[in-house]
């Protein structure tokens, strides 16, 4: 029987590392263009600045990728070691982009980067720009493939369940590829990767602007952010309204826990801007509501209503139904039964095969439940709201202050009144940890408005789990906690270490630190 | 999709290709692991460990992809392998994932602090994620040969016997820990000859040493593993299972346990015993040539001798990659723990197109890094070189 708290303790694991490589990769994601930026101006000008502010930026660049890399190899490696019978059970569809991923994207990323960093002297101009855009290219490409093999997680398109080998099987590569909730994830998380870039140059030049070190440095920098962060925060909100409406599409559970919306409202339903969700009573209290609005984004229309969860979850019991009779005839096919009537009623409820196993939880043979174990499964088929509804709107909330962050530096800079304004280059300074937030948040409510699946109606999570021991699980998320704990202050160490110390750090004799204690100050570039 | 290949050839293909880049793997990020594993040895004052770490600081990154890459190949290709293996190793595979987190910290940060004592601390974690990944993965491969305790049940799910340190102390028994030891070895030797081909005196001499000695042990470490395997262990034997192009259903088949299988394919197949062979002369081969002064032509030779070790190991298992040693039915072979042919063809043309783009620019990246490393250049580039 599954132990609640082992699959808790291997959910705990799984959203611990994962959070944590995603505090690294939005950086790597955003900063990498901005290094193409700033070097391309200096193989085109020539102007050393340029290359100078593509060393240091570099510099902050490989610190956090340094702990990009080293979190990643978890994620390759925890679908097996914690995930195995989902390793089994979607193996076959999951495990393809992901090794995809590795050779188209990864090699390409990792490779030449280790020439970014060292090749300076050995590479011609071209060559390293060339090199610094091949790095750039291979870590977009990576999040292409890691958000297609997760979007398959969330709308598990171009496969079938084949009960001979009990598991998923691809039937169409290019529906997995093209998958409408991978593509839109793609461009709205490395669109909110390029805003996290573009905030941390932002933030750290807004530092030493204010306190007047590397001016012609740091006032390039802010420039290039943001111009860069302006175009890319209007597509992250741009393609968050998209992924509105392919989750009212695809994932209406999702959808309405996020908004809370427990009963089908009339079409076009109102947006809930305030409230305070509760699970027991399926009510939302103290609402706050924008009328249209939630009709409007997620069905782009006046007259589509949207299902609210107490309707969703009738709609759950009744395929949790089917799923039992998918079940009773999935243990015949594996027990031998090769009669074509077993086989006919198989297929006609294969589609609910995923709703029969929600029922394991509850009962070792899901084909014989109790209506009490039926109507609590259909329960539990929709998540826990308030966290939902809350992360949602801290994102959101997030996304539209950085939008005013980088539209004010936008017109100031443009004005040439950047200087002037030194509560608008505190602001700058002070939200440098806003983007990364809106990406954590960003990504729980992906995750957890997944829940209670692993693999959207067709795999559960507590299922999904390898059979390790509760004490397995313990010593493995200290091991990690640990490590991750003692490595991410040393990161933090570094990077407000050179961060301060800003060009200086080059050790070109040119910059703020080093001219400071000499009698006559060498010109800045 | 495609049509390309009957699902029987496909999987064939799928063994040779993961065995490709496994071997990858043991020629371009061994050799980093073996830089690390001798780092603390043949590198004394910081300038030399800096030597040392540069000559491979612009490629290990992209070697380790080779790792990912093969782990990533094997869930697409053999998921149940990939379920079972990867949980069922549950404390051995955190040990080598403990141990390589200090690797991209290590490279990066060392050089960011000029203290002996901050400098120090990562030289060690350098050494420990070359040294430890290295045994581990020689150990793994000497429990596969032995069976592993699992078996699966009707829904397929994997399950183990033991837990915690109970089941990591049976992985350390004398044949893993010879097999850990061949790994180990063959890895430093790799690395070794790497610094003498690249590394300035007297890091280079000093690995050159190191090679002369240790490839000769290399060799007659894999030579008494083959005679421990004959004597020792029992291999395991598909008595009768479904068409090789049938869908993936592990419990189809019957296996047995029967002494000196695991040389069945010698018998069968003699142009099989190319791959021992290699084993043994590669690295007496590359231990001559280091010693007369060829790293070069001797890094090559140990290339083609890890190739063979190898490949002895996957040649003596085929079909299983994955037997088991409480429920024999349960072992996983290339035939009945595959993906669908329409993922496995999908991945072949991945592969395909990608291996020979990916061996292009890195074989150009390596082109444009060459030179030895040496004290004056480290000193000039005290600011961009690790």
């Amino acid at each position: 029987m599954i132990d609640p708290t082992f699959v808790e303790l291997s959910r705990w694991q799984f959203a611990a590392t994962a959070l944590y490589h995603f505090l690294f990769v939005p950086l790597t994601l955003g900063l990498s263009w901005l290094l193409v930026i700033m070097e391309t101006v200096y193989v085109m000008t020539g102007k050393e600045i340029y290359k100078d502010m593509t060393r240091f930026w570099g510099k902050l660049f490989g610190i956090n990728f340094a702990l990009g890399v080293t979190t990643g190899l978890t994620m390759e490696f925890e679908f097996g070691t914690n995930w195995s019978y989902y390793a089994h059970y979607v193996g076959d569809v999951f495990g393809a982009p992901l090794a995809i991923e590795g050779l188209m994207a990864f090699f390409l990323e990792s490779t030449f980067i280790g020439l970014f960093f060292l090749g300076w002297d050995k590479l011609s101009k071209r060559k390293h720009l060339a090199v610094t855009f091949l790095t750039a290219l291979g870590s977009n490409l990576s999040a292409l493939w890691i958000l297609v093999a997760n979007g398959w997680m969330q709308n598990p398109v171009g496969a079938l369940f084949s009960p001979q080998t009990m598991r998923m099987e691809m039937q169409s590569f290019s529906q997995v590829f093209f998958n409408p909730v991978a593509q839109v994830k793609f461009v709205h998380t490395v669109a909110a990767g390029y805003v996290t870039g573009s905030m941390f140059v932002l933030g750290i030049s807004a530092f030493h602007i204010l306190k007047g070190r590397d001016l012609p440095f740091m006032r390039r920098s802010f420039a290039v952010a943001v111009g860069f962060g302006l175009a890319s925060c209007l597509s992250v909100i741009v393609l968050g309204d998209e992924s509105g409406y392919t989750l009212g599409d695809v994932q209406k559970v999702k959808l309405a826990a996020i908004e809370a919306e427990w009963r089908t409202e009339p079409a076009p339903a109102a947006f809930t801007l305030f409230g305070l969700p509760s699970q027991e009573k399926q009510e939302t209290e103290a609402k706050i509501q924008i009328p249209w609005l939630m009709g409007l984004i997620a069905t782009r229309s006046l007259d589509t209503p949207v299902v609210g969860l107490r309707e969703l979850i009738v709609e759950h019991e009744n395929r949790i139904r089917s799923g039992m009779i998918a079940y009773d005839g999935l243990m015949k096919i594996r027990g031998g039964d090769r009669s074509p009537e077993t086989r006919t009623l198989f297929d006609a409820h294969a589609k609910d095969i995923g709703y029969g196993l929600l029922l394991k939880q509850f009962t070792e043979n899901p084909a014989q439940a109790s209506d009490a174990d039926i109507k609590a499964a259909a329960r539990a088929t929709i998540p826990t709201v308030w966290p939902l509804f809350w992360s949602f709107r801290i994102m959101v909330g997030l996304g539209f202050l950085t939008m005013f962050i980088l539209a004010t530096g936008f017109w100031l800079n443009a004005a040439k009144k950047l200087e002037r304004h030194r509560w608008y280059l505190w602001l700058a300074v002070l939200a440098i940890p806003a983007p990364w937030l809106a990406c954590e948040t960003g990504w729980f409510v992906a995750e957890f408005g997944r829940q209670p699946w692993a693999i959207g109606e067709v795999l559960p999570t507590f299922l999904a789990t390898s059979s390790l021991t509760t004490g397995d699980l313990i010593f493995s998320l200290a091991g990690f906690l640990t490590f991750y704990t003692a490595l991410l202050v040393i990161e933090i160490f570094l990077m407000q270490k050179y961060a301060r110390l800003g060009p200086s750090s080059l050790g070109l004799g040119r910059y703020h630190f080093e001219t400071a204690k000499r009698p006559h100050p060498l010109p800045a570039a | 999709m495609f049509d390309l290949l009957d699902y029987a050839s496909l999987k064939f293909i799928w063994w040779i290709l993961v065995g490709v880049l496994l071997m990858g793997f043991a020629i371009t990020d061994g050799m980093d692991m073996g830089v690390g594993a001798l780092l603390p040895f043949v590198a004394r004052t910081d300038t030399e460990r800096r030597i040392a770490i540069n000559t491979v600081g612009p490629h290990w990154d992209g070697n380790q992809v080779w790792f990912i890459t093969a782990g990533g190949a094997i869930f697409a290709a053999w998921p149940a392998v990939y379920a079972a293996a990867f949980s069922g190793f549950y404390m051995a595979m955190l040990l080598v994932l403990f141990a390589l987190f200090f690797r991209p910290v290590g490279f990066d940060y060392r050089s960011k602090i000029e203290d002996r004592r901050w400098r120090s601390a990562w030289d060690w974690g350098l050494f420990v994620g070359g040294a430890v990944p290295a045994l581990i993965f020689g150990v793994a491969f000497g429990n596969l040969l032995q069976g592993v305790p699992f078996h699966l049940d009707d829904m397929l799910r994997a399950h183990y016997q033991g837990s915690l340190l109970g089941a990591l102390l049976p992985l350390l028994n004398p044949f893993a820990l010879l097999a850990g030891a061949i790994s180990l070895g063959m890895l430093t030797v790799h690395g070794g000859l790497w610094l003498h081909l690249r590394a300035d005196d007297p890091v280079a001499g000093r690995a050159r040493t190191v090679v002369t000695r240790l490839a000769p042990a290399v060799a007659l470490l894999f030579a008494a593993a083959g005679v421990w395997l004959w004597f020792g262990v029992d291999g395991y034997r598909v008595v009768s299972a479904p068409e090789h192009g049938a869908l993936s259903d592990p419990l189809a088949k019957q296996v047995a346990r029967a002494a000196h299988a695991w040389f069945d394919i010698y018998a069968a197949t003699p142009a099989a015993m190319l791959a021992p062979a290699l084993g043994l002369l590669g690295p007496i081969a590359a231990a001559a040539l280091s010693a007369a002064r060829r790293p070069g032509l001797g890094f090559l030779a140990n290339a083609l001798g890890m190739v063979g070790i190898i490949a002895s190991a996957g040649l003596s298992m085929f079909p299983f990659i994955l037997p088991s040693s409480i429920d024999p039915r349960s072992s996983l072979t290339i035939w009945d723990a595959a993906s669908s042919q329409l993922t496995l063809t999908v991945m072949f043309v991945a592969v395909a197109i990608f291996l020979p783009i990916v061996l292009g620019y890195t074989i150009w990246c390596y082109a444009n890094m060459w030179g030895r490393v040496t004290a004056e250049g480290i000193e000039a580039g005290s600011h961009s070189a690790y």
